[in-house]
């Protein structure tokens, strides 16, 4: 049983004209084996949150604390907190020319976990899951992300998330831009994931419809960098309903 | 019609192709640049010649000289069974060739060599192994070299030559790759620190033969290496490839010339490099001419730089000019980027080492162009030797200490 703890996170983000506050205040719970999810209308600060907790450079951490398990998170780094079971699934997935998916899927395996995998064993599972995954597993040659399509890079981030099995997992806008098969493989995926690994998943989503596939245990809703309202599933359909603009007019108030 | 383009230190990560016909005013078309064999044609440059713009003309000096020595470096050759290696004076009649040097530094090799190393591959011999040129720097004594390669009509061989030692050297590398050919030629300038290198390659197509050039420059305080590549008949491939990875106070330069004078020839030029640490200067410049007569040509160049860190400085300037309209395909492309602070962030996210993804970038960079290279033996020793580049780049990083370079000067 693990347990991340985020407690009144102040972040900002670096632009021009100087550090701009975006998160004001959260705070969030998550056990093993929980799925959050976050939701909430654009700039609403949903993505800061998932690169602030990965350890982005680009975003400064003002005040508040993250633990996990009692660990400082924010004291370590970028791939620290990798290595301490936290795994984010980008919005947008970074190429990286000429190195191939099945030398970074090991060379990640082996810093996360700290000793190489059996060789015949993960050649195996990484199969195995990209069939999972329907991915050809002519991608394995391929370079990471380059060239790959807006679903085969969302594929990619979960194949990893399987592979990696974290304690933490946070899924940054994974449904934006998939087609409803693509979006039905991807959320096969995350699904397995919990049922095998028991991971606590802070999904992050602009809309209601990957909750169909993956059943949330708590909705935050986030408005202007905190939690505005929170709730069960249910209210996740009344969001579907009823959309943002509730809270939009609040804020404007 | 001509069109040249002049992307002096290109930063935009843009590719772009040309038909023909529009734009820019031409600088001057290389065609009209002076070559000759008379030292007194082209005098000692200034450093603001066009050609020699980005060069330290002071270190190269020395170079520039009437009278240069031979006892700069020694030179051993260990060929393929096949192929036929002699060593002749300079009144032999298969030198000379492939070409008339096109600057001062190629004329004064031309105009002070001795001796010259001849290797040839005999007319429809295959070679069933690599011929290795080794070229040694055993005193510091400004030099003139010169190697002709000769590959006889339909034969197929693989030639590297290696530069080891310090030396200060104005080298020729005569090229001859006859009707249906298929030659490699590696060059690799492996120098230790102190070494000052200017080398002319100039290498002459014949009908239907393929010529696979590659430059790798890894070590050497100076290294200039200027490959011209002319085609004397129709259906000649040439494709030219370089890797470079310069250091603190290092200057790299790589000047292309292909010659499109006849139809229906192709080339290639890649050219990617890294540099890292104050002083660190590379240069490219890529020209490439389609003559008029030379319908149905197929060219395309790309420079790549990877700047690993502050201090360094790339100059990329490909030079396209066309001089007909009838052709297949003409293009280029340069950019010169900084490591991404985003593919670092990715491999982080992923537990990966800040070090290890350094290193997992930069492998990636030159993986592609190294598996390229088609000879396993010198692909091997390539992946080792940026190895042993990125550890130097690594403790520049991780605040490690650096061991002092050793110098044998």
């Amino acid at each position: 049983m693990s347990t991340l703890e985020i407690r009144d996170l102040h972040v900002s983000v670096e632009t021009k004209e100087g550090p701009k506050p975006i998160l004001r205040g959260v705070d969030l719970t998550i056990n093993s084996g929980e799925t959050h999810a976050i939701m909430g209308p654009n700039g609403s600060g949903k993505s800061t949150l998932a690169s602030a907790l990965a350890g982005h450079p680009k975003y400064q951490v003002t005040a508040g604390t993250v633990t996990l398990d009692g660990a400082d998170l924010l004291a370590m780094t970028v791939d620290e907190r990798a290595r301490a079971g936290l795994f984010l699934a980008m919005q947008y997935p970074v190429e990286v020319p000429g190195v191939s998916v099945a030398n970074f899927l090991r060379t990640a395996k082996t810093a996360i976990s700290g000793e190489a995998p059996a060789l015949r064993t993960w050649g195996k599972e990484v199969k195995g899951a990209m069939e999972n995954l329907r991915m050809d597993t002519a991608f394995a040659e391929r370079s990471v992300n380059e060239g790959f399509s807006g679903g085969e890079k969302k594929r990619h981030e979960i194949l990893q998330m399987e592979l990696f099995k974290p304690h933490f997992a946070i899924l940054d806008e994974t449904d934006s831009g998939l087609d409803v098969d693509a979006l039905r493989v991807v959320s096969e995926g995350v699904n397995r994931a919990k049922e095998t690994t028991d991971v606590g998943v802070l999904l992050i989503t602009h809309y209601t419809r990957i909750l169909r596939y993956i059943k949330p245990d708590f909705v935050h809703v986030f408005v202007d960098g905190r939690i505005a309202e929170e709730g069960g599933s249910e209210l996740a359909d009344r969001l579907e309903n009823e959309g943002y603009d509730r809270f939009l007019a609040a804020k404007t108030a | 019609m001509a069109v040249t383009t002049d992307h002096t230190r290109a930063v935009a990560d843009g590719a772009h192709s040309h038909s023909f016909g529009t734009g820019a005013v031409p600088q001057g078309s290389r065609a009209e640049r002076l070559t000759s064999f008379d030292l007194a044609d082209i005098p000692v440059p200034s450093g603001r010649e066009e050609e020699w713009r980005f060069s330290p003309v002071a270190r190269l000096q020395p170079l520039f000289s009437e009278t240069l020595a031979a006892s700069g470096v020694q030179v051993t050759v260990t060929a393929a069974p096949e192929v036929k290696v002699e060593t002749v004076g300079r009144d032999d009649a298969r030198l000379g060739t492939a070409g008339k040097p096109g600057d001062r530094t190629a004329l004064t090799a031309w105009n002070a060599f001795a001796e010259a190393t001849v290797v040839t591959v005999p007319a429809e011999a295959v070679a069933s192994d690599v011929t290795s040129v080794r070229i040694s720097g055993v005193s510091g004594e400004a030099t003139a070299a010169h190697v002709l390669v000769r590959a006889e009509r339909h034969s197929q061989a693989v030639v590297v030559l290696d530069h080891d030692g310090v030396a200060t050297v104005s080298e020729t590398v005569e090229i001859v790759v006859e009707d249906g050919a298929h030659l490699t030629v590696v060059t690799v300038q492996d120098w230790a620190d102190g070494a000052v290198h200017a080398s002319s390659h100039r290498a002459r197509l014949g009908r239907d033969a393929k010529l696979k050039h590659v430059v790798v420059t890894f070590g050497g305080d100076v290294v200039r290496i200027t490959p011209d590549a002319e085609f004397t008949a129709e259906g000649g491939e040439v494709e030219m490839v370089g890797l470079y990875f310069a250091d603190a106070d290092q200057h790299q330069e790589h000047r292309l010339f292909v010659d499109h004078a006849v139809p229906s020839c192709r080339s290639r030029v890649t050219y990617k490099g890294a540099l890292q640490g104050q002083g660190a200067h590379v240069v490219w410049v890529g020209d490439v001419l389609i003559r008029a007569e030379a319908e149905g040509t197929d060219t395309y160049e790309l420079n790549r730089n990877l700047v690993l860190t502050d201090g360094a400085r790339a100059d990329s300037v490909p030079n396209l000019e066309i001089q007909t309209g009838e052709i297949e395909g003409a293009g280029h492309a340069s950019a010169t980027g900084r490591f991404d602070d985003e593919q670092l962030f990715y491999l982080m996210a992923r537990g990966i080492s800040e070090v290890e993804a350094r290193r997992l970038v930069v492998r990636g960079f030159f993986a592609e162009l190294i598996h390229e290279i088609g000879v396993p033996s010198v692909e091997e020793r390539l992946l080792a030797s940026i190895e042993a580049e990125l550890e130097k780049s690594m403790s520049v990083i991780t605040g490690a200490p650096v061991e002092a370079a050793e110098v044998t000067a």
